[in-house]
């Protein structure tokens, strides 16, 4: 093995049911290097951290870490532990019925003599460990006290702590705010220093660029290239990402007009969800794209639910089409001609195990009734119909939907609440982890749909995605609606209007 | 960000879910003291003699505790027992010794132990699935070894006979009867080896390795598995132990009944997983102890003691009360985990 | 290879498979033991002084025998389907709802009777009552209060039969009424648990067939939170499941009463929550919950029953027999494993390495 390298992994591939998954894919890790690993959605950046951590199983190829003899075969997360490889995953792999310091010691608990664990020890150790990363919290208390965010550094004081080679952030910045990030980014830096080699994955490219030192990139589960950051301009890194250059996403023109004058679409007159969402009002008028900015947890996708009916409505009165409706579930805001595409997708859009015809005609025979089947022949011209208007890539209408990638599984809830034929469609984070050709083509769908004088409420992370679609934005901070940004719609008010305060 | 980060307030509905347990036992107890006080439900005694009658379930309990804490079940113990049982009552009427056959019975257990939990842990099989077809195998099996009631006399094995009828006196509380005789409280050797296992349990809950992994398994297997814990090897260890704890229990309890049937212990897992979960075990994994199971087992014993005691009721009554407890128990879980959630 | 690619997938193979083994042990039992090979499958009409001409064979037997588990497995392929878990009462809520039948049609603490206290249709009713009530509390606690399945219904299972004792005045009732009994003997030849149960089959499965239900159960099942934003009510459709499920355990329960003309609190429906389940597993269902195919926990119910028939005929009591179907089931579960089936493949794939090699 070369000198300061720490991990390669030589021409590996993988296969999942009927998918090439890796596809002699290589990578090599140097000492203290931050390197980030970019792909787009179902690239193969998970299925190739989970066999470096030993979770997948893969079929081919070989992984060698330095001070190990031989290649490397992790059976377990443990095995991989033990050779120096430390992970930390988006979703906070911790206990949340344990206390921040068990969180950081399972596992490797100090023992006292008579083979008892030590708590004593742990607890001071662990507080040290908390405070030399500048964050103080009381480590003996559960850690299902505690925000997502601290959960998230617990998660990564842990790894860090554990003396590793390697360290494996594999998105760990989707639930943290800029200072957080901030707080991490010095960490990776100091890190970097002591020799650790760093993955990481990450969707935000500016992140990229503000701490990584070199890129490799996958595509469609096969190795692009490894580039030095210098050499990789932004535009060249998408470029490496999708396979070509696409300027797609400049062509949508949304129309300007004057809303006031339209009629009426949903009215909200201080609707609320005790815990979630504070009372606010909201106007939306027939083909009206209005978006939500905020920050998350800012309760943006709380306020959609709450119209949705989906977290019921405790306070306040809703009107649709001018005539005031009491919305207990899902279903009654569906019969008042809505539809919801919810954030999650895994958990709260598909059904995985139901083939694609039936995830389309769901919502449709949900709202016809139990009694009041579909016919086969109708159901299948239906699904036919739609997978040929949002362009599902799809083996048939049969094929089971959770073997589809996440961007069709996305089109085909799309063509889900299309098949419904709504009034006024939620869409709630629709292109997040999807890819950029996909993204574009949800983006003129929602432009075309307004076209059509149905009303739309676009929620997004992304605010140029956003301020591409959107008449009007409402700005969300801490489950309150904080204003609303109709004309002089550009990044900056909206970014300002986001933050807040006078700065 | 220097200031200390606080801690959401502290919603602890574990210690509330305790505190309603122990307070539910004194009530409970105390209303049979004012209700039965004339028929001696006051003395020492009667509360020594719930202990006598449960020393098997507080076995049976803590090892259910250690399988529940990893978010299992075992409903196999109620039959393991009467497999145990009749083992016992078999083997020594076929002239094997006490001690051997003691053994043997642990052993079986071990054994049946590690099939369950390697079902479950490696095999990753619904646990309640697992646990069901171990009752009806113990149960079928108890009836292949013998149909017939057997009864375990002086005559077919006088060390275990001895055993079973020793005494250890307790030199306070005791009480002087009708006949002006001063009783002595006792307690029998079933309960010094319940409560030696309930002592060593609490402290491996809390102070060991293994203990503490039951909790991180319960809280998240997941996470566990991520963090480096072997997950299969826990699991099966938690079935493994409630197994063992199971025939350990299936012993004491042969020690009160001195028979092996095959409808001995029905629904025993019932009364072992309603003590749990009475003592604030979540059905979810990850949050008891097994203070708490034994608070759970005392009020179990309470109920079937007042019962008995009134001599009137059903004999369907016990079955009914603990089974509506439990009901009330899981709908008071249910809503904490209701609250807790929303204020998530 | 391609037809053999078919048979592989088809959902009813193990099944069939299970049936085609147990009738095959039962044709080796007889030949070896000089009895005709071919009589397991004989039928043919005998006149019986008590029920006049009536079919006679094993496998009428059989399906005879067989009708509680069908009955019941109809109504727990539904609840495996909605809620990813299994319903244990079912066998204890049969014999509650016996009891409570048999003590309306008796009068509360008359043990035996031959004339009907009340007309037999308010028995029936009280018994489905009874069946919907059980259902009901079964599905709040599972849907409303999101209890683990099994967790919610080990309440009814353990305290049903002493419910049922309660009622009955801890006594057997019996009602040996000629009207009541018809429902457990014969209608013209053919026993009428068998019409009941084809006739419960055929009403589900019209059901299944012209509504979106069996659509709606599968989806909850499968991810119920999705389902509820798609417009589906999840609760009311895995509290329906229950609902059902205790319906049917009504039914089976006032065929298993009639068959013994009491209520036999203790006994009745005894170990059939394992039969049940064993029905929907071997007939190829996930227990995890999702998709289902009630055809083939219908053939799977008939299998069990099957094997308790050649268990008894091999001389096992029926005390014993759990042991023999424990071993059943966890031979089921192990096969349908994901761990072990990855092994399988492991395995397979290993011996294709070293044969190449070769």
């Amino acid at each position: 093995m070369e000198d300061n390298v720490v991990l390669t992994a030589r021409g590996i591939s993988m296969t999942f049911p009927g998918v090439k998954a890796l596809d002699n894919v290589d990578f090599t890790l140097r000492k203290g290097e931050i390197h980030a690993l970019m792909g787009e959605n179902g690239a193969g950046k998970s299925t190739l951290i989970k066999c470096i951590t030993g979770i997948n199983d893969y079929e081919a190829g070989e992984i060698r870490v330095e001070g190990v003899e031989g290649p490397v075969k992790n059976r377990s997360t443990r095995d991989a532990q033990n050779i120096g490889i430390s992970t930390v995953y988006q979703e906070v792999n911790l206990c949340p019925n344990l206390s921040v310091a068990e969180n950081l010691f399972i596992g490797r608990e100090p023992l006292t003599k008579l083979h008892t664990i030590d708590r004593k020890s742990y607890n001071s150790r662990s507080r040290k460990i908390m405070e030399d990363l500048g964050i103080s919290v009381d480590v003996t208390q559960n850690l299902e006290n505690y925000s997502l965010a601290i959960q998230q550094m617990v998660a990564i004081a842990r790894a860090v702590d554990m003396e590793c080679k390697v360290l494996i952030l594999d998105e760990p910045t989707s639930s943290l705010d800029d200072e957080e990030v901030e707080k991490l980014f010095n960490l990776m830096r100091k890190l970097k220093e002591k020799g650790v080699g760093i993955i990481f994955v990450t969707h935000f490219l500016e992140q990229v660029y503000a701490v990584c030192d070199r890129i490799t990139v996958l595509r469609n589960g096969a190795f692009v290239g490894e580039y030095p950051i210098a050499d990789l301009p932004r535009v060249k890194l998408v470029a490496a990402m999708m396979g070509k250059d696409l300027d797609d996403l400049a062509e949508i023109k949304k129309e300007q007009k004057d809303f006031a004058k339209e009629p009426m679409e949903i009215n909200a007159n201080g609707l609320s969800h005790a815990g979630t969402i504070k009372p606010f009002d909201l106007k939306i008028h027939k083909g009206e794209v209005v978006g939500i900015g905020g920050l998350l947890g800012s309760g943006r996708s709380e306020l959609a639910r709450c119209i949705y009916g989906a977290d019921k409505a405790q306070t306040g009165t809703l009107e649709v089409d001018g005539q005031i409706v009491k919305i207990n579930q899902p279903i009654d805001a569906m019969n008042k001609g809505m539809g919801m595409l919810p954030d999650d997708r895994k958990a709260e859009g598909i059904i995985a195990d139901l083939s694609v015809r039936e995830n389309i005609i769901l919502a449709l025979q949900a709202k016809r009734g139990m009694f009041r089947q579909l016919s086969r022949s109708q159901q299948e011209e239906i699904a036919d119909r739609y997978i040929d208007l949002v362009q599902i890539k799809t083996a048939s209408k049969e094929t089971l939907v959770k073997q589809l990638s996440g961007g069709n599984q996305q089109k085909v809830i799309l063509a889900r609440w299309l098949a419904t034929d709504p009034d006024f469609l939620i869409l709630d984070e629709p292109t997040r982890g999807i890819d950029i050709g996909t993204k574009s083509e949800i983006q003129k769908l929602i432009v075309k749909l307004a076209g059509e004088g149905k009303s739309v409420l676009f929620i997004s992370s992304e605010i140029e995605e956003m301020l591409r679609t959107c008449n009007r934005m409402v700005i969300m901070r801490d489950g309150q609606k904080v204003g609303e940004l109709d004309h002089d719609l550009s990044q900056e008010n909206v970014m300002k209007a986001i933050a807040g305060g006078e700065s | 960000m220097n200031s200390k980060i606080k801690a959401k307030k502290n919603f602890n509905s574990n210690t509330l879910l305790l505190v309603i347990t122990i307070v539910l036992f004194c009530v409970l107890y105390a209303g049979g003291c004012i209700a039965y006080g004339s028929r001696g439900f006051t003395h020492f005694q009667t509360f020594l003699n719930i202990l006598i009658t449960n020393a098997g379930l507080i076995c049976v309990a803590c090892g259910m505790t250690c399988v529940m804490l990893t978010g299992g079940i075992d409903i196999s113990v109620g039959a393991l027992i009467a497999m145990d049982c009749m083992m016992l009552a078999v083997g020594m009427s076929k002239g094997i010794g006490a001690v051997p056959m003691v053994l043997l019975v642990l052993l079986v257990g071990v054994v049946f132990g590690i099939f369950q939990g390697f079902l479950v842990g490696y095999l990753e099989i619904q646990p309640f699935i697992v646990s069901m077809a171990g009752m009806f195998f113990c149960r079928g099996m108890t009836a292949v070894i013998c149909t017939d009631q057997v009864s375990i006399t002086e005559k077919v094995n006088a060390t275990f006979y001895k055993w079973a009828n020793s005494k250890i006196t307790i030199p306070f509380g005791g009480y002087t009867n009708n006949k002006g005789k001063y009783m002595v409280p006792y307690v029998r050797p079933g309960v010094v080896v319940a409560l030696l296992v309930l002592v060593v349990i609490f402290i491996m809950l809390r102070y060991t390795k293994f203990g503490r992994s039951l909790y991180a398994v319960g809280g998240s297997a997941q996470s566990a598995a991520m963090m480096g814990l072997n997950v299969k090897r826990i699991k099966m260890g938690a079935y493994m132990l409630s197994s063992i704890l199971c025939s350990i229990g299936g012993v004491c309890y042969c020690l009160n009944t001195m028979a092996g049937s095959v409808t001995q212990a029905l629904g025993l897992e019932m009364d072992a997983i309603s003590s749990a979960v009475i003592g604030g075990t979540l059905l979810t994994g990850g949050v008891g102890n097994v203070i708490g199971s034994f608070f759970g087992v005392l009020i179990n014993g309470t109920i079937s003691s007042i019962v008995k005691t009134n001599g009137k009721l059903a004999s369907s009554w016990p079955n009914i009360l603990t089974a509506a407890l439990l009901f009330i128990f899981i709908v008071i879980q249910s809503i904490f985990a209701a609250i807790r959630a929303r204020r998530k | 290879m391609k037809a053999w690619n078919k048979i592989k997938n088809w959902p009813l193979l193990l099944p069939v498979l299970a049936l085609i083994l147990v009738m095959a042990v039962n044709i080796i039992h007889d030949a070896a033991t000089g009895v005709n090979p071919m009589s397991f499958f004989a039928v043919s009409l005998r006149d019986t002084t008590t029920n006049g001409t009536i079919l006679y064979g094993r496998i009428i037997d059989i399906i005879n025998r067989g009708s509680e588990v069908a009955i019941l497995a109809i109504g727990m392929t539904l609840v495996v389907s909605a809620s990813a878990g299994t319903d244990i009462s079912v066998g204890s809520v049969m014999s509650l709802c016996a009891s409570f039948m048999c003590m309306n049609l008796a009068g509360y603490g008359v043990s035996s009777t031959t004339t009907l206290a009340k007309p037999l249709i308010v028995g029936l009713l009280a018994a489905v009552l009874m069946g919907v009530v059980c259902g009901a509390f079964n599905g709040t606690l599972v849907a409303h209060l999101s209890i683990q399945p099994m967790v919610a219904t080990l309440i009814l299972y353990s305290a049903a039969r002493a419910i049922g004792l309660l009622l009955c005045n801890d006594l057997i009732v019996y009602v040996r009424n000629p009207s009541f009994a018809f429902i457990g003997a014969f209608c013209g030849p053919i026993p009428t648990p068998i019409i009941i149960t084809i006739v419960c089959i055929i009403i589900v499965s019209i059901v299944l067939r012209k509504t979106a239900l069996g659509m709606y159960i599968q989806s909850v099942g499968i991810n119920a939170k999705a389902s509820r934003i798609a417009g589906l009510n999840s609760k009311l459709l895995i509290f329906l499941a229950y609902m059902l499920c205790g319906i049917f355990a009504a039914i089976a329960g006032i065929v298993a009463s009639s068959r013994i003309t009491s209520a036999d609190s203790n006994n009745i429906g005894l170990y059939l929550e394992m039969d049940a389940i064993l029905s929907v597993a071997l007939g190829g269902n996930s227990l995890g919950g999702g998709k289902f195919n009630l055809a083939g926990s219908i053939i799977g119910a008939y299998t069990i029953q099957a094997i308790t028939t050649t268990l008894y005929a091999l001389g096992v009591s029926s005390i014993q027999a759990p042991v023999y179907k424990a071993i059943i089931v966890i031979i089921i579960v192990v096969i349908e494993a994901p761990p072990f089936k990855a092994f399988i493949r492991r395995f397979n794939a290993q011996r294709a390495a070293k044969g190449v090699k070769a």
